[in-house]
């Protein structure tokens, strides 16, 4: 468990609602609100997609929207930087493998 | 079609500024950003900042971010957030995405783009391991996220960012297993590095990363003695036993909105790289574009928010909110508070820095009115 939840300047992380999330079909917890690539950090979770050729790792890299390396499939559509798209109950995350695949036609709910 | 006078991308310190100083001469504007929160990389700072106290010294970047973002709403300045602009023209026509799916055309009179920047790689075996990151983005982890990346910390870079985020690392309950610097002397801030030493991090100068070890993700790292000509000493070579690498060397502008604006460039190594040319009122080779912050070349908050209100303030005038005298007056104000932010040991580098900007901008910008 890696989450601060004593800080001498951010204070006491407190009042936070619980949601669950799915990844790669097991149940994890996340805190409402919270980044997905954040909410995988606290369940220990580092690893997020491999490489289309060389299938190597990769986790976070720049944590603000930037680089791309973070990307994994969301509730079926690929290539969803992690860092800056928050949680929501019930949401499908999964391990991308290379550029990842089309799981759902419409991404408008 | 929407249309805004003004129209400020980035809402960092730098953008918040310059839209609080455009909307108080009495302009109109708008302020886009991609992210879902505004403050850029503001409330991630949770030291005090340096300067005095026109520069709000010893107040907290988070605290600071909070006063921009009151002032913003009590002006009535609105802002568009998951707003991620994609294009802009010489004509000013800007095209953005909105909440990932629409996607929307603002024709601005003025553009002030103040995007920040990007941290910089460095390349070793096994650098694409996950459990190796920015420093800054172990920053957003902590600060903005309230996670851990790691427990075990190796840091590579000693400036600013690399003992700010150290000591952050230590408060939130890391261990910083060391900080390497391949030049022979450290490159921070004496208050930081001397707050990271008194906490026991050892600091080895002269010193580089040879390779993260481990095969799914981070599971060591082995770091080498350099010599004066920055070569590998053979035999020196230390294994340490840490779970997450974070790298602290440097940051480059984040340009490419001035680049397809058509912004003439020049090349500044002490700032970060390519940085778009501008004048003394942060007006770029293309009329009616300005930049401020980090784009225009890599400093701190402190600087960012004085050149983004450099830059509202010239926006606004230029549409006629002030009088030549006025803008004139405003402007050489800031300019104090820049020139006493940018001295020191730092500091006058860049200065100096900033100065040959200045100078390339003075020959290329005919319009500019020399203050
Ligand atoms: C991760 C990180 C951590 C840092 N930590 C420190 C620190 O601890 N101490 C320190 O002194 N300096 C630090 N810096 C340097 C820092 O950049 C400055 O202190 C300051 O935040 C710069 O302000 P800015 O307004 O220019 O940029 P930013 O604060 O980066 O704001 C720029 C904003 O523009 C938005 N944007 C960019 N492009 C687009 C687009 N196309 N469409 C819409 N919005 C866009 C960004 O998302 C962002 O919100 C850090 C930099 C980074 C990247
Ligand atoms: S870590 Fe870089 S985009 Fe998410």
């Amino acid at each position: 468990m890696t989450r601060i939840c004593e800080h001498p300047i951010l204070g006491d992380l407190t009042g936070v609602d619980q949601v669950t999330i799915i990844v790669d079909g097991k149940p994890y917890p996340a805190h409402e609100g919270e980044m997905i690539a954040a909410a995988l950090l606290a369940n220990d979770i580092k690893t997020f997609r491999y490489t289309a050729h060389q299938h190597r790792p990769r986790g976070i890299y720049c944590g603000i929207g930037r680089c791309t390396d973070c990307i994994m499939t969301v509730d079926g559509i690929p290539n969803i930087r992690t860092c800056i798209t928050p949680v929501r109950d019930g949401m499908v995350i999964e391990t991308q493998y290379g550029v990842g695949e089309w799981k759902r036609g419409d991404h408008h709910e | 079609m929407n249309s805004f006078p003004i129209v400020v991308i980035g809402a960092g310190p730098a953008g918040l500024s310059a839209a609080i100083e455009a909307a108080k001469a009495g302009a109109k504007v708008l302020v886009i950003d991609e992210n879902l929160k505004p403050g850029g990389q503001l409330f991630k700072q949770i030291h005090k900042f340096f300067g005095s106290r026109v520069h709000k010294a010893g107040v907290r970047g988070m605290d600071i971010g909070r006063q921009l973002l009151e002032e913003t709403k009590n002006l009535g300045i609105e802002v568009w957030l998951d707003t991620e602009v994609c294009g802009i023209d010489q004509t000013k026509n800007i095209w953005a995405i909105r909440n990932k799916d629409t996607s929307v055309n603002i024709r601005a009179e003025k553009v002030i783009v103040a995007s920040g920047a990007t941290e910089n790689a460095v390349r070793f075996p096994g650098w694409t391991l996950p459990g190796v990151m920015g420093a800054g983005a172990a920053q957003t982890m902590i600060n903005t996220n309230h996670v851990l990346p790691g427990k075990k910390i190796l840091m590579v870079g000693s400036g600013n960012v690399g003992v700010i985020v150290s000591y952050q690392l230590l408060q939130a309950g890391a261990e910083v297993v060391g900080i390497i610097e391949a030049a022979p002397q450290l490159g921070g801030y004496g208050v930081h590095t001397a707050k990271v030493r008194r906490a026991g991090v050892p600091f080895y100068t002269a010193h580089t990363i040879k390779r993260a070890m481990g095969d799914h993700c981070v599971a060591g790292a082995e770091i080498v003695g350099l010599d004066a000509g920055w070569n590998p000493i053979p035999g020196t070579e230390k294994v340490l036993k840490i779970d997450t690498i974070c790298l602290a060397t440097g940051l480059t502008p984040l340009t490419e909105l001035a680049w397809i604006a058509g912004c003439e460039f020049t090349y500044i190594p002490e700032l970060g790289g390519h940085v778009p040319i501008h004048d003394l009122h942060m007006e770029s080779t293309v009329k009616g574009i300005y930049i401020a912050g980090d784009i225009s070349g890599v400093e701190e908050a402190s600087t960012a928010m004085e050149e983004g209100r450099l830059a509202g303030i010239s926006a606004a005038a230029d549409l006629g909110c002030y009088t030549a005298e006025e803008k004139r007056k405003r402007t050489l104000e800031i300019w104090d508070h820049l020139n006493a932010l940018r001295c020191g040991q730092f500091g006058q580098k860049r200065r100096d820095a900033k100065d040959r900007i200045l100078a390339v901008g003075k020959e290329m910008i005919s319009w500019a009115v020399h203050v």
